[in-house]
């Protein structure tokens, strides 16, 4: 028998079969992704080949066609124009068509940003406040509202966008940036202030009693002592947050228009001449995919023992 | 550095009353040290005395500044925690000038002071360590320093020495004694350990039941204990308690046990109580062949430097401290009697003991 390791440690035969089922899982959920970046590379006609082309020639039409807004011309007129001034113009005229101006997407894709980071970081900020307060506080009727903060989530959001729609045209929120910021952080705030309890509930009160009597305020406590030390479950409440707001569609669809559309709404509207343009829509994706994925990257340390819900202190 | 006075201080918490109607003068430049056991309310009088805890009746005294209801960073004080409770996101330096911080002192005076108090701790060496790499006796100096350094009012100490292990407690204690007289500061000093309370303090408040039994230095407490509770919890072992069926009267000096008479000190009190007890420490017992109270030796515990003897008698199991030379078998009929005249007697209905030629 081999006595050279714990009984707690698992054997060689399982680690290998856990990173194998790992690993096939990791390749099944990438798949998708990886073919959505390489159609964004593709042009026009290898994205729609069939069969399916992997390996192909890469190009950057896809991008070029989802930040302008081009028009077809006849060969005549191209030929009589000056020559291109650079090279996503004369990618553009070998397709026939002319740049006529910048799309929309630029302008979407930071309405969800500015959106998408203003309602985290709002729905973060008032709930670790919520939070703090349900757990270091006696208040009153605290289970019921604990429950009731929970209970907001027990209907799909959607299941509420009649009454919403009316209330924010009635209240000139619709198709604005701080309409959408409220109803994100409103959807956010019970899931933040019942993950941010359970992290706060875990910091003995002793820290902001000591800062107290080392004469700070209660506020000041909190901000210098608790949030620190808070900043694993902030990390993952903030990264669920993100999420959700980067990724909401259907109320973006119902509430916003012009001034304030994000860009889930939008990229599905990305439709070519002549049938789809799947290029500009797969680079579209991409970049949509990428700010979250990159926020998730950044805060990656925190989540992972944010997961475990603090279990693991001291 | 002030004395620090509470009157009728009471504290409940809805309908558990953990500090009843509590009076309490600590002298400046005192180690005052609050013990008793779990629960009895000794954490609750700091942490209100800290303003950790608002009082619901009564007054605290800072000086002459009556801070009952001030805030905690109103109080100009300092408080060490049972675990230390150092700030994990900073290293020891932060740690040293948090409290300096807030209260403005310029960056050139706050490196002196934590320079100075470091020093003085012995932690001058690890100044910018992080907090999770030191060792208990470590992070304990690094409190007391985030204590120090901002020459507060008083310092108050919650079981500070509690979560070290023995060796370091020891070492502790020495060293804790040494910074109270180097710099001379007004200390309330909590813990349920009767052994670090006799050691560090100048005076000794024991507690129980939210009430303050007794206030008074410690070999008071040990040899005039005031109430039966303080009798049995000061002492290792703790006193040992006879019960007398019989009232006590006025100059009374001999008391009859089971047919014996044994002489007690002269008393001044009449109890009428049927449930008197006789009291005494196992060090002032002896062992006797003639004219004592009977029994058989249940166990002998060896101590090194004394022995522990109980014997069984008809009033329950008496322990005394003999000499090591003395050799007794277990069942083995002896007899015990007091060596001398420091015996006292327990009112049966108030368990206060009673005034006497001894407890004058």
């Amino acid at each position: 028998m081999d006595t050279s390791r714990s009984y707690l440690e698992p054997s060689s035969f399982s680690k290998k079969l856990a990173a194998t089922i790992i690993i096939v899982y990791t390749v099944i959920t990438l798949i998708p992704i990886s073919w959505m970046v390489m159609t964004s590379f593709k042009n026009v006609n290898s994205a729609i080949s069939y069969p399916p082309e992997v390996f192909f020639e890469p190009s950057l039409e896809g991008y070029v066609n989802l930040f302008t807004n081009r028009s077809r011309q006849s060969q005549e007129y191209l030929d009589s124009l000056p020559p291109p001034e650079n090279w996503y113009e004369e990618l553009v005229r070998s397709r026939e068509m002319v740049i006529t101006g910048p799309s929309k997407f630029l302008g979407r894709y930071s309405n969800s940003m500015i959106i998408g980071f203003g309602s985290t970081f709002a729905s973060v900020f008032l709930g670790a406040l919520a939070a703090y307060a349900f757990s270091r506080f006696r208040v009153p009727l605290k289970d019921d509202l604990l429950f009731f903060i929970l209970s907001t989530r027990m209907f799909p959001p959607i299941a509420v966008a009649v009454p919403i729609f009316i209330m924010y045209r009635k209240l000139g929120l619709g198709d604005t940036h701080l309409g959408m910021i409220i109803l994100y952080t409103v959807v956010n705030l019970s899931l933040a202030v019942w993950l941010l309890k359970g992290f706060m509930d875990e910091i003995p009160k002793e820290y902001e009693e000591a800062a107290m009597i080392d004469g700070y305020s209660r506020l000041q406590a909190f901000f210098k002592v608790v949030l620190p030390q808070a900043m694993t479950g902030i990390a993952a409440t903030a990264i669920f947050c993100m999420i959700f707001s980067w990724n909401e569609y259907a109320f973006a669809v119902l509430l916003t228009q012009f001034n304030a559309q994000t860009a889930p709404p939008f990229i599905p509207t990305i439709i070519g001449e002549g049938g789809l343009d799947w290029p500009a829509i797969g680079a579209g994706t991409t970049l949509f995919l990428l700010p979250v994925m990159i926020f998730t990257i950044i805060l990656r340390k925190h989540l992972l023992r944010g997961i475990t819900f603090g279990a693991v202190r001291k | 550095m002030s004395q620090i006075k509470i009157a009728n201080l009471q504290k409940s918490f809805g309908d558990f009353t953990a500090v009843k109607n509590s009076n309490l003068t600590i002298n400046d430049k005192e180690f005052f040290v609050l013990l008793g056991p779990s629960g009895c309310g000794k954490t609750t009088t700091l942490r209100m005395i800290a303003g950790l805890e608002l009082p619901t009746s009564g007054e605290i005294y800072l000086g002459e500044e009556e801070v009952g209801m001030l805030r905690a960073s109103e109080r100009d004080i300092a408080f060490v925690f049972q675990l230390f409770a150092l700030y994990p996101h900073m290293n020891v330096k932060n740690n040293l000038s948090f409290p300096l911080k807030m209260q403005g002192y310029s960056r050139s005076e706050i490196k002196t002071r934590v320079e100075e108090a470091a020093k003085l701790l012995r932690i001058d060496h690890i100044l910018n360590s992080s907090i999770s790499s030191l060792s208990g006796g470590d992070r304990q100096r690094v409190a007391l320093g985030r204590a120090l350094v901002r020459r507060p009012k008083a310092f108050l100490m919650d079981e500070p020495l509690g979560t070290l292990d023995a060796e370091f407690r020891e070492l502790m204690c020495l060293e804790l004694k040494k910074l109270h007289i180097d710099i001379g500061a007004t200390t309330v000093y909590v813990t349920h350990d009767q052994l670090e309370a006799m050691s560090l303090a100048d005076r000794i408040a024991v507690m129980d039941g939210g009430e303050i039994l007794q206030a008074d230095e410690p070999a008071v407490i040990y040899n005039k204990p005031a109430t039966k509770f303080v009798a049995s919890f000061i002492g290792s072992p703790g006193m040992n308690f006879i019960n007398i069926d019989q009232g006590i009267s006025n100059e009374q000096s001999t008391l009859n046990i089971e047919g014996t008479d044994f002489k007690i000190p002269k008393q001044y009190e009449i109890s009428k109580s049927k449930k008197n007890s006789f009291g005494i420490r196992p060090e002032n017992l002896s062992l006797t062949n003639d004219g004592g109270l009977k029994g058989s030796v249940f166990g002998v515990e060896y101590l090194g430097s004394r022995k522990i003897v109980t014997v069984k008698t008809n009033f329950g199991e008496i322990k005394v401290k003999t000499n090591i030379s003395t050799s007794v078998k277990i069942n083995e009929n002896v007899q015990v009697k007091p060596s001398n005249n420091n015996i006292i007697i327990f009112d049966g209905e108030t368990d206060r003991s009673l005034k006497s030629e001894f407890m004058n």
